[in-house]
């Protein structure tokens, strides 16, 4: 049998759903995530980023790593693998993870989905098969990648629900934020999970690539009774930031992917500390975390609102204006909901406190000439924006 | 419920003795627990058929160092090293070499290969020497480097520059990391005399003698020799097992056999006690496996309490076992085409040559045996009467390059396989066959299943440079303290490595205690 090698012609797969996406698409912006060609942008900025908090935004979540656990050890092994107490996950659950290497530093983050007994689904934001299998040894444990064979979309927006319900997705009212539910869009079997990146109410749906049509048709299908927008990855990043949500690799060098000493991080460095329970039982990184928890802390991933409204970008932050130069913008974001600049630095602490004051100063452009700019920045503990109603069961209904 | 110890010891072999009985001598109170009902390990004697006692896996050793025998005062315990015996490279017609402990006779072996063989060995001696340091301390650390591993590195460095002089010091650093088949051949004309002592820098490792490292295995060899010449273990109270038992009970140390330890109890990281196959828990302050570091960390501890990638480090050890042994219970003396009757009580190799030795090990890398294996064969009977019935002899016969994993499976071919190395005995000594009585042979997968060390490797691991010194037995556990806290390694697996030297037991004690004992 002679296999036809043909992947080469093409640079990037297309996702279940880019027939419909591309044929949406106005901006034709592309960026490739994970191997597939996704859209940045599909229509508009702003009517994407507004329908997410107003109406409904769609978005292709798969190319999203996926990996199926299962196996007499499957707890056992993810037990060992993350920082959490996975200890009251049941099936039908999900939860938020991280994972570190021996030396506590975050390797990534990810979802955790119970889908049965000893049946668990990974998802990650970096490629990790070789570190689940790395960890798999002396656990009776089967890893599978299933990237390719799941299609996903998360479905988010206050009138997610409403829209979900219309498209023909019935019992969706006792979902619970973090709840699985296995259910119906008309004839097509979906999985559905109370779950986002949005930090609003929200759905993804998951199902078999070869019904993947069918599904973005159903929900798109009651588009004239709802505000239904298909999302880029662009106002993605606005909400996630807004939701205080961080992203391994981007704001912070992951363990794998850090050449320099201390250039990764460790949970506590980059606001995770509470996914690390010391008192679980063992997990890798955990002796290293211990030890590392008798020292004051470094540096810290901090959640600012930046003064005024001139765009920030890249900036560095010192402890007062024309002062010492103590952390990093790491990522950005103009809130239009909340009318203000948003960001997560990198900040180095003191005695492990952060320094009274911060200010950032940037460059910004005004009528394309040049600016230098310093702006106070106030930290917060607190995500920046979560609506209430994104936890509300049964939400709120349009 | 057992009286709260110090410390616990995983195995009563030679190097679980040698670190109870340092740990009991600076008063620690010792429990050694041993699934056998006898100590030694692998060197505890084994008995087959109507009394034919044998010497255990170790028929043949160097003495322990001088600061092992005076620390635990082994003599005054009855220890005493065997005659000193030679080595006779056997040839099929008969005329065979002898090699002593400066000489090499024969009469084929030319007159420069005669010369060069005394030269050869003071060299590598001397090498052997210099690079001491590392094996009577712990592995230095290369990062965060204590005071210790700062003064091992500068003896090593002087004893390397200063002890060999300038010219030694380059032809050390050249031959170092290569392989013994070079420097041999270098070295030598005489195919036997070269096949002899590729044997012995092979004999136990899954490497041929053309294997990078191999000079490095045969340095590790002549670390014994430093010690004395080789004798024979053949069993009574001189032996070194037995005077370590002494010493290690005289110091307050309990062994406790018949007593298979399942798992090491573990609460919050830190090592609290062990499971008895029966059940019963046994608490101490530490506990100190001998175990091999595969079993030691995925069976007794668990996959499950250790950190991935350390866990995925010690599943990636390297180590096969390549040696199987075979006992022969003999109704009389056999007698050996042109070897003289007073030889018989000597080392007796078949390789006879390099070439040999490799194609031998060629077999065991396609997990195939080799029909003309490289056997080291002794008759500990001849040195010690009481081992067989009256007039009865026992031979006990190292066979090299036997895999781990036969193809086809050792269950059906083990009787084929014993009766091609007695058949190939018997091309050397044509009486043989008809002399015996009884036979064991112990695979690699046999002396896994008995002396619970995995894949069957004498070393319980192999004596590789990426498993040598601070890299063994993995990185994390190279200093004896090992990722759980109060968990130490004093076993074979440790630095520096097999061989009947209590090296790895001593350093480990030592490092216990520096680290404050059980406190």
């Amino acid at each position: 049998m002679t296999i036809e090698h043909t992947h080469f012609r093409q640079s990037l797969q297309r996702t279940p759903f880019h027939d419909r996406i591309v044929a949406m698409s106005t901006t034709e912006e592309w960026m490739a995530w994970n191997t597939y060609k996704v859209a940045r942008i599909v229509d508009k900025l702003s009517t994407e980023y507004f329908a997410v908090r107003s109406g409904c935004a769609v978005m292709d979540l798969t190319p999203m790593e996926k990996y199926r656990i299962s196996g007499k050890d499957a707890h056992a092994y993810l037990d060992r693998l993350v920082t959490r107490d996975i200890s009251k996950l049941r099936p039908g659950r999900v939860t938020y993870i991280i994972w570190c290497n021996d030396e506590g530093k975050v390797i990534d983050d990810g979802t955790l989905f119970q889908l049965g007994d000893s049946d668990y689904r990974l998802c990650s934001q970096h490629h990790q098969l070789d570190w689940l299998l790395m960890s798999a040894a002396g656990f009776d444990v089967n890893i599978e990648t299933e990237t390719h064979d799941v299609a996903a979309l998360a479905v988010q927006g206050p009138t997610s629900y409403s829209v979900l319900t219309a498209a023909g997705i019935n019992d969706l009212e006792d979902l619970k934020p973090f709840d699985i539910a296995k259910l119906q869009c008309g004839d097509i079997p979906v999985t559905v999970s109370r779950t986002g990146y949005t930090g609003d109410l929200g759905y993804e749906l998951w199902t078999d690539p070869e019904r993947a049509l069918q599904l973005w048709d159903a929900v798109f299908g009651v588009r004239g009774r709802y505000d239904i927008q298909a999302m880029g990855l662009s106002a993605l990043e606005m909400v996630r930031i807004e939701a205080g949500f961080v992203m391994p690799g981007f704001d912070f060098n992951t363990a794998e992917s850090a050449v320099r000493k201390g250039y990764d991080r460790s949970p506590y460095e980059v606001g995770l500390g509470w996914v690390v329970d010391l008192d679980k039982g063992h997990f890798t990184g955990r002796k290293a975390l211990v030890a590392g928890k008798s020292q004051p802390l470094k540096r810290q991933l901090t959640k600012l609102v930046v003064e005024g409204n001139k765009p920030v970008g890249q900036a560095f932050i010192y402890n007062r204006k024309g002062g010492k130069l103590v952390g990093e913008i790491k990522c950005t974001t103009w809130s239009p909901i909340l009318k203000a600049n948003l960001a997560l630095a990198d900040i180095d602490l003191v005695n492990g406190e952060l320094p009274a004051n911060l200010w950032a100063k940037f460059d910004y452009q005004r009528e394309l000439k040049w600016r230098t700019a310093w702006a106070e920045c106030h930290a917060q503990s607190e995500p920046f924006y979560m609506p209430e109603h994104r936890s509300a069961t049964p939400p709120e209904r349009f | 419920m057992t009286e709260r110890s110090d410390a616990i010891i995983i195995g009563a072999g030679h190097n679980g003795l040698v670190c109870a009985a340092y740990l009991a001598r600076a008063g620690m109170n010792v429990l050694v627990l041993e699934s056998a009902d006898s100590a030694g390990g692998m060197c505890a004697p084994r008995t087959i058929g109507d009394g034919y006692q044998f010497p255990g896996l170790a028929h043949a050793a160097y003495p322990v160092s001088a600061a092992i025998r005076r620390d635990l005062k082994l003599d005054r315990f009855g220890y005493e090293p065997g005659k000193a015996i030679d080595t006779v490279a056997l040839a099929a017609d008969g005329r065979h070499l002898t090699i002593a402990a400066d000489t090499a006779s024969g009469d084929r072996l030319s007159e420069p290969d005669e010369k060069a063989y005394p030269e050869f060995r003071a060299t590598y001696l001397a090498f052997a020497k210099a690079i001491r340091p590392l094996f009577d301390n712990k592995p230095p650390r290369l990062r965060d480097m204590a005071i210790a591993d700062k003064a091992t590195l500068a003896k090593l460095g002087w004893n390397i520059r200063m002890g060999l002089g300038r010219e030694a010091m380059y032809e050390f650093l050249r031959v170092a990391a290569v392989n013994i088949y070079d420097v041999l051949n270098e070295t030598f004309d005489d195919d036997h005399l070269k096949g002899a002592i590729a044997a012995d820098a092979v004999m136990g490792s899954a490497m041929g003698p053309r294997t990078p490292g191999t000079v490095l295995t045969w340095l590790q060899r002549l670390q014994g020799e430093l010690n004395g010449p080789m004798s024979l273990q053949s069993g009574g109270k001189s032996q070194l097992v037995h005077a370590l038992t002494q010493s290690a009970e005289d110091a307050g140390a309990t062994i406790q056999f018949n007593s298979h330890v399942e798992k090491i109890l573990i609460d919050n990281g830190t090592a609290i006690g062990v499971e008895l196959s029966n059940g019963e828990l046994v608490k101490a302050g530490i506990v100190i496996s001998n175990a091999d570091p595969r079993s030691t960390f995925t069976s007794l501890v668990g996959a499950p309490q250790l950190d991935a990638m350390f866990a995925n480090r010690v599943a990636q050890i390297r180590g096969s076992g390549v040696v199987a042994k075979l006992h022969l219970a003999l109704s009389g003396k056999p007698e050996f085409t042109g070897l003289a009757e007073s030889q018989l009580s000597d080392r007796l190799l078949i390789a006879p040559s390099m070439r040999y030795v490799e194609q031998a090990f060629n077999h065991s890398k396609y997990n195939e045996y080799s029909d003309n294996p490289v056997l080291e064969i002794t008759l500990p009977s001849l040195h010690n009467s009481a081992l067989a019935p009256e007039g009865h002899q026992v031979m006990s016969v190292n066979i090299a390059f036997v895999p781990y994993d036969l193809e086809g499976g050792w269950q059906e071919q083990k009787t084929t396989f014993a009766n091609k190395v007695i058949s190939q005995l018997g091309q050397y000594s044509p009486n043989l066959k008809s002399l015996i009585v009884d036979h064991e042979l112990l695979t690699p997968r046999d002396i896994e299943d008995q002396f619970h060390a995995v894949r069957g490797h004498w070393h319980h691991g192999e004596l590789s440079i990426h498993q040598s010194f601070m890299m063994r037995p993995v990185h994390g556990a190279a200093q004896y303290d090992t990722p759980v806290d109060r968990l130490f390694l004093c076993g074979a697996g440790s630095h520096p490595g097999g061989g009947l030297t209590g090296l790895p037991g001593r350093n480990a004690a030592k490092r216990i205690l520096d680290l404050g004992g059980a406190k």
